[in-house]
């Protein structure tokens, strides 16, 4: 084949331009930013800033609720994941089989989607009130008298309850489709090698939904760690107390609440490489067991 | 009599099962196909089986047709014919709307797939993307609790009458097409069904690849002595592979025959341009006084047979049966028009129009192209006479 080389052009560079300047604006930028003020300790009323080395970074992780954050975040995220996958997945299997075929209840299924998230998070609140909330009644009834942003565990729990729904909706879309991509036949196959379904589902289908599913995690976990931070925000009214805090939300409570800009940074630099030192870990040891046809 | 070859890929075996009825034995693969015993039990009975959607739509109206041991049934006809419907009920992936499959004797239509004793190969071949070759053809047996010696014991001699041992430990997506339906063919195998299934297995291959794989299949059943349908719409392989054919048209069975027979004695209009490639002539006549009008004008063409009640027929006359002749050389016959020419190879085609209607003629590529005013004769014995309205045979 004839090898065809483009002359030099600025057009490649202009069409990337807007997504370049995004990229440094609101990451690189903040990022560095915050790489150089963790080594500082700031001085909030003055704007002097002593050179500390890694104190910021002693300080803050040998802090006492820097583990029970870091704890939290991880069973945060944990019950996350599989809350959220676990539902979203039973309930894409159970649309699938009604909708092979019907794309008009698909679209209908969609719009699920639409939810604007801050508006998911509100009805969570609503739901764990502890005077009008549905969930609060239900689990009174259970002989729990739960106490959200009282009681740690209670916190805790509502917390992960309203942050996994608020993520359903997005895994079961993707589960859904991936479901929908697995072709006919190929279940059909299944069908004539062996006959108990559930044994079909974990045996084919689930392994070809395998992509989907790493994908998802990968996003869910980003989800629970970031994206969270409206949900506990909202649930804890910028009021802690012994509530339960993510290392994110403990970020914003130590540099804005706190105004220790300097331990702050650092706990997000430490944030960023747990991040990037999580997705490697995921792509080398779970991508390899991932089928992609 | 001259029979003249076939489209060019697959002229020698279309030929041979070509032959006419009275020579069967010409035909090696017929030969080969000696039919079972009558008193057996048919392993497959499908009786007077309605396939109805509930929107209304019905895929067949009340098909019967049995299978006997061994035997090698091919379901041909256009698509949305209801052949393949017909098989996946067999299969057990749709319902019986009403009446009755029975496999080996045991009624089947509230019986899952996997427990109809039945092996299916898919038109993608639908071989599981995240598993081995290995892991495909065990599948099935491992889900039966199959021990698993037994298993590799299976497997091993499937992948070697497959010759697919050097990709065992393959992923489909590294296979050619033609390895991919041998693992299908060999995951139908390994479980030893009483009924293999076919569902236009060769689709999906190029033309060379087609032909010796229906070959192989061909082979291997026999080998085997495992009861199949085949489901096609392509003639050629129906006629070449079977033992028997069912012409289905409309969910319904237009005819059930030997390729040979339903070759020579067309059951309908339907069948008689479905099956022979090129396909039969079909020339609308009239039956008056014991003679053939044949367009505008009569014409001493060929004397219809006796008993027949005038009125108006379809003639059929199936191309390499007709001949076109030099008006000079014999006299009588129906003018001829020659409009193109396609030459085959060993045969070439004559296209041209006679008393009105478009007629297709095969004749030996070694003659010279007739030249001059030509008309078109043919052997009244080769004549085939259908009703003008309904199409059936006369």
């Amino acid at each position: 084949m004839k090898k065809v080389q483009f002359g030099p052009s600025w057009t490649p560079y202009l069409l990337l331009a807007p997504q370049l300047i995004i990229v440094a604006l609101f990451f690189l930028w903040p990022a560095g930013e915050a790489l150089r003020s963790s080594f500082y300790l700031e001085d909030p009323f003055f704007g002097n800033a002593t050179f500390v080395g890694f104190d910021n970074y002693v300080d803050s992780t040998s802090a006492a609720d820097y583990g029970r954050s870091a704890q939290f975040t991880a069973v945060f995220t944990v019950s996350i994941c599989v809350i959220s996958l676990g539902i979203a997945l039973a309930l894409a299997v159970s649309a699938d089989a009604v909708l092979r075929g019907k794309s008009p209840y698909k679209t209908a299924l969609m719009w699920v989607y639409a939810i604007a998230p801050p508006v998911a998070g509100l009805i969570g609140v609503m739901m764990f009130d502890q005077h009008i909330g549905p969930l609060s009644d239900f689990a009174r009834w259970l002989g729990w008298e739960m106490q959200v942003g009282v009681s740690y565990f209670d916190t805790a729990v509502a917390m992960i309850t309203v942050a996994a729904w608020k993520q359903i909706p997005v895994n079961f879309i993707f589960f859904l489709s991936g479901l929908q991509g697995i072709p006919n036949s190929l279940r059909e196959a299944a069908a004539i090698d062996c006959r108990s379904p559930a044994r079909r589902f974990w045996t084919v289908v689930f392994p070809l939904l395998a992509p989907t599913s790493f994908f998802l995690l990968v996003i869910n976990i980003t989800y629970a760690f970031f994206e969270t931070f409206g949900v506990i925000d909202v649930m804890l009214k910028g009021e802690p107390g012994n509530n339960p805090v993510t290392l994110v939300y403990k970020v914003f409570l130590d540099g804005f609440r706190g105004q220790d800009l300097g331990g702050s940074s650092a706990q997000s630099v430490i944030l960023m490489i747990a991040v990037f030192a999580l997705t490697i870990v995921q792509f080398r040891l779970i991508e390899r067991r991932v089928h992609y046809s | 009599m001259t029979v003249t070859l076939d489209a060019a890929a697959n002229a020698a075996a279309n030929a041979a099962v070509n032959a006419p009825a009275s020579a069967p034995a010409n035909a090696p693969v017929i030969a080969a196909a000696a039919a079972p015993a009558a008193s057996a039990e048919p392993t497959l009975v499908i009786d007077g089986a309605v396939k109805r959607y509930p929107n209304g739509a019905v895929a067949v109206r009340g098909v019967t047709i049995e299978v006997g041991q061994g035997e090698l049934v091919v379901f041909v006809g256009p698509s949305g014919c209801g052949k393949s419907t017909l098989l996946r009920m067999v299969a057990g992936l749709e319902d019986i709307t009403e009446g009755e499959i029975r496999i080996a004797g045991r009624r089947v239509n509230e019986v899952e797939p996997a427990e109809r004793d039945i092996a299916m190969v898919f038109q993608n071949y639908a071989l599981y993307p995240h598993m081995t070759v290995r892991q495909n053809l065990a599948y099935g047996l491992k889900n039966r609790g199959t021990d698993k010696a037994e298993i590799a014991r299976k497997v091993a001699e499937a992948a070697a009458m497959l010759q697919i041992e050097d990709f065992l430990d393959r992923k489909p997506s590294q296979l050619s097409g033609g390895q991919r339906q041998r693992v299908a063919m060999g995951r139908c195998i390994v479980r030893d069904p009483s009924l293999f299934l076919f569902d236009e297995p060769l689709s999906n291959l190029d033309a060379r690849l087609r032909t010796q794989m229906r070959l192989e299949i061909r082979k291997l059943q026999r080998r085997l002595k495992v009861s199949a349908i085949y489901v096609t719409h392509d003639q050629v392989e129906a006629m070449t592979l079977a033992d028997r054919i069912v012409v289905l048209n409309g969910g319904q069975v237009e005819q059930v025959g030997a390729p040979s027979e339903v070759y020579a004695r067309p059951a309908s209009t339907f069948v008689a341009a479905f099956i022979g490639a090129p396909a039969m002539n079909l020339i609308p006549a009239e039956l008056a006084g014991g003679a053939l009008r044949i367009g505008a004008e009569a014409v001493p063409f060929a004397a219809p047979p006796a008993g027949m009640a005038p009125g108006f027929v379809t003639l059929g006359l199936r191309p390499e049966k007709a001949r076109v002749v030099p008006q000079a050389e014999r006299a009588g016959g129906l003018p001829f028009t020659l409009d193109a020419v396609e030459e085959l190879g060993a045969s070439r085609l004559l296209h041209g129009r006679a008393a009105g209607a478009d007629v297709v003629t095969a004749a030996d590529a070694a003659l010279p192209i007739p030249q001059g005013p030509l008309a078109l004769h043919a052997d009244p014995a080769d004549l085939h006479f259908f009703d003008a309205v309904t199409g059936t045979r006369l």
